[in-house]
């Protein structure tokens, strides 16, 4: 087994809070402060922190080994940014302590230290001093890293003559040959077009194979799912859970959207009315597991059960699918001959609907569930927001729409289609 | 990892738990000696003291390179005249001091003739006020430096130091045309020059320090620095000799370090005596300034992130 080079103890992190909002103070408001905050504890007895402190962390204990890449989700404001700040050494724990063995390189933002007046090799140099890499290092690997860039034409142009583009391609060259053995990243991969992401999310699959350890931040969660072996949760400074990257993100998605791969209700709470109850949903891989994740290229289905409280109705099940920008992918409704306009018996029904592979784009979905009567008029019997959210996987190899393409897919769905190709001689 | 699988599919439990134990230890021990010779780092909270992290100064002295060079090249782009304009500011300071001054000045048997005395004083004067100004903005003009990434953060006010001392070097050049025209020769005593320049160094970034450290969270200094410089300046010999001064008042001139500092420097330039005295204050004041001021700059260094 691999050594553990980050241990993390205990650690927490408070914040005044207006520390967070930073109000020039002066000399006139901090002796003023100071005195009403005296008088303030005299009148309280003495009393120790008031409300205006925060914990940005709150006793987060945490070990790394070599080699693993750590990634790490919540909210904004759970404490990902502190937790990574204090691992960069950038800030310190108000309490607890972090032992590191190794170098430390940190990536909490594009272009650190990048100065407008300078040229691109002028920043080279200056960037990748600052994210600690030597002199030698840097000369050593400047061909390779303006190559990289694509920007060799530009090299001894002043950076504030490069488009936004340029500017993020070029600081992420710098960042991307940066050998640390701990690297820290925050979200940096949020910015730049998505061909040189992809670039950048290759670069850092070859920097996993060296056995580098990686601390990984993003709000990207298929990216999450895919580069990582494990994962933390954090919640309101606390480390809430830890585990394999699906379990976490699917509980950061129940958390987040209320919602994770399987739902159930009990009781009298349950979604509905006096004919029908909503029981559970569940998504289900092709095996019929519940699956957090699915692989983009296979089917898997959405089951829902319910109750029927009243003979005679007939009863359409319909789910909306939405992605994690809240665009609508699709809705399907039950319109199969079976069940169609035929009044049901009181009973429990569970009702799935198969999703094909090769259908949904890569990344989080979630589904609405709804039981509607459509005959003789239409009437909304339940409905259940954010009922269940999964992620759709992009494993590479097999037959997907991709075909040998290895670089982004945008879009909202990857049907693979049909394509023909006719060649006529010239 | 193979020999313990092996030992704990054999073993029966009591066995498996009794054999675990060192085996677990044995690799433990392992997996810890491959961590030997790598940096090792420990972060303690807020509370615990002020650790001086003297080995990082070492550790990251590349980076002091770097940032002075930044400092440098930044300042002279886009400017027509570029390090020229090193020169020109203590020149045309002279030459105005010269108009004024060279009247009530008396220059003694043996004194160094105005020009010459008003352009080093005020060669080193600018080079120590314009370290200090720069150095107290430089931490809050460096915030994303300051926020974003790990280094000794008193790099960034002795970078600002460090690209003073290269434009002093360059205002150096003309000292030697004046010498020549006033027929100041050539002594050993120049080989102290870089000695007091040493030391109005080490005093710019005491001040440095402090004044950057404190700026972080008041930013009252950016407006009360200036103001303060300007009247250290005329408390300092820069543009009149220790000799106008009334001696019942000398002692508040040598408390002030850079007396001594400028006495020393001028000596050195011309060849004159020292005024061991008047040097001597700087001498002992400098070491003991820059330790404070780093401790000072230490003990407030953890907290920048969170307030800047």
């Amino acid at each position: 087994m691999e050594p553990v080079v980050v241990r993390v103890e205990n650690v927490s992190k408070r914040y005044r809070i207006g520390a967070l909002h930073p109000a020039y103070l002066t000399f006139r408001e901090a002796v003023f402060d100071a005195v009403a905050a005296r008088l303030k504890r005299l009148g309280r007895g003495g009393a120790g922190e008031d409300g205006s402190t925060l914990w940005a962390l709150d006793g987060v204990s945490l070990e790394v080994r070599r080699g693993e890449i750590l990634g790490i989700v919540g909210r904004n404001g759970a404490g990902k940014s502190t937790l990574l700040k204090i691992l960069s050494r950038i800030t310190r724990p108000s309490r607890g302590s972090v032992e590191i063995y190794g170098r430390v390189g940190s990536l909490l933002e594009v272009g650190t230290g990048f100065h407008p007046d300078l040229t691109g090799r002028e920043n080279i140099f200056l960037n990748g001093a600052v994210l600690g890499m030597r002199k030698a290092e840097i000369k050593e690997k400047f061909d390779e890293i303006v190559a990289f860039s694509e920007l060799e034409r530009f090299v001894e142009t002043p950076v504030k003559f490069y488009s936004s583009g340029m500017y993020v391609r070029l600081a992420f060259s710098v960042a991307a040959h940066l050998e640390p053995e701990i690297l820290i990243m925050d979200e940096v991969l949020a910015v730049g077009d998505m061909a040189f992401q992809q670039k950048c999310l290759d670069k850092m699959n070859e920097v996993r194979q060296q056995g580098r350890t990686i601390f990984f931040v993003s709000h990207n969660l298929p990216a999450i799912t895919r580069l990582c072996r494990r994962a933390v949760l954090l919640d309101g400074g606390r480390l809430v859970a830890e585990g394999s990257p699906q379990e976490v993100v699917n509980r950061y998605l129940s958390g987040s959207w209320k919602a994770g791969a399987e739902r159930v209700w009990e009781g009298d709470d349950a979604p509905g009315n006096a004919v029908v109850r909503l029981r559970a949903a569940r998504v289900l891989d092709e095996r019929g597991e519940p699956a957090a994740a699915v692989d983009v290229r296979r089917p898997f289905s959405v089951e829902v059960t319910y109750d029927v409280l009243e003979d005679g109705h007939a009863l359409t099940p319909a789910l909306e699918f939405l992605n994690d920008e809240g665009t609508r992918v699709f809705t399907t409704h039950d319109a199969g001959e079976a069940w169609r306009r035929r009044p049901r018996p009181a009973g429990r029904y569970a009702s799935a609907v198969r999703v094909p592979g090769n259908l949904l784009a890569e990344g989080t979905l979630i589904a609405h569930v709804s039981i509607m009567s459509h005959f003789p008029s239409t009437i909304l019997h339940a409905r259940a927001k954010n009922a269940v959210a999964f992620q759709v996987l992009d494993e590479p190899g097999g037959v997907s729409a991709r075909g040998d393409y290895v670089g982004p897919m945008p879009g909202v769905v990857r049907p693979l289609l049909q394509w023909d190709t006719r060649a006529d001689a010239l | 990892m193979s020999s313990k699988t092996s030992e704990t599919t054999e073993g029966g439990l009591a066995a498996t738990q009794a054999t675990h134990a060192p085996a677990a230890a044995a690799e433990d021990e392992r997996a810890r000696a491959s961590l030997a010779g790598l940096p090792h780092a420990f972060i303690s909270a807020e509370g615990a003291g002020v650790p001086l992290n003297l080995g990082d100064l070492w550790g990251y002295r590349e980076l002091l390179y770097f940032l002075t060079w930044r400092d440098i090249k930044v300042r002279y782009k886009q400017t027509l005249m570029g390090v020229a304009w090193v020169v020109v500011q203590p020149l045309l300071l002279m030459l105005v001091f010269t108009l004024v001054f060279n009247r009530f000045v008396r220059s003694g048997e043996g004194a160094i003739p105005y020009p010459l005395f008003a352009y080093s004083g005020l060669l080193l004067w600018t080079f120590f006020s314009v370290s200090v100004s720069s150095g107290m903005n430089s931490l809050i003009g460096n915030t994303s430096l300051v926020t974003k990434v790990y280094f000794p953060r008193v790099f960034i006010p002795a970078a600002a130091v460090g690209a003073g001392l290269v434009d002093l070097s360059v205002g150096a050049v003309l000292l030697v045309p004046l010498a020549a025209y006033y027929g100041v020769g050539v002594t050993p005593k120049l080989l102290l020059v870089p000695a007091f320049v040493g030391l109005a160094a080490l005093l710019a970034l005491s001040a440095g320090m402090v004044t950057s450290a404190l700026t972080v969270r008041y930013r009252d200094l950016r407006h009360a620095l200036p103001f303060l410089l300007q009247l250290w300046m005329f408390a300092s010999p820069v543009i009149y000799p220790v000799g106008v001064v009334p001696p019942s008042w000398r002692w508040a001139l040598a408390a002030n370090p850079m007396t001594g500092v400028l006495e020393g420097f001028r000596a050195s330039l011309t060849g004159t005596a020292f005024d061991w005295g008047l040097v001597a204050v700087p001498l002992v004041a400098a070491p003991v300034l820059v330790a404070v001021a780093f401790y000072v700059f230490r003990s407030l260094e953890d907290t920048f992130a969170d307030i800047i």
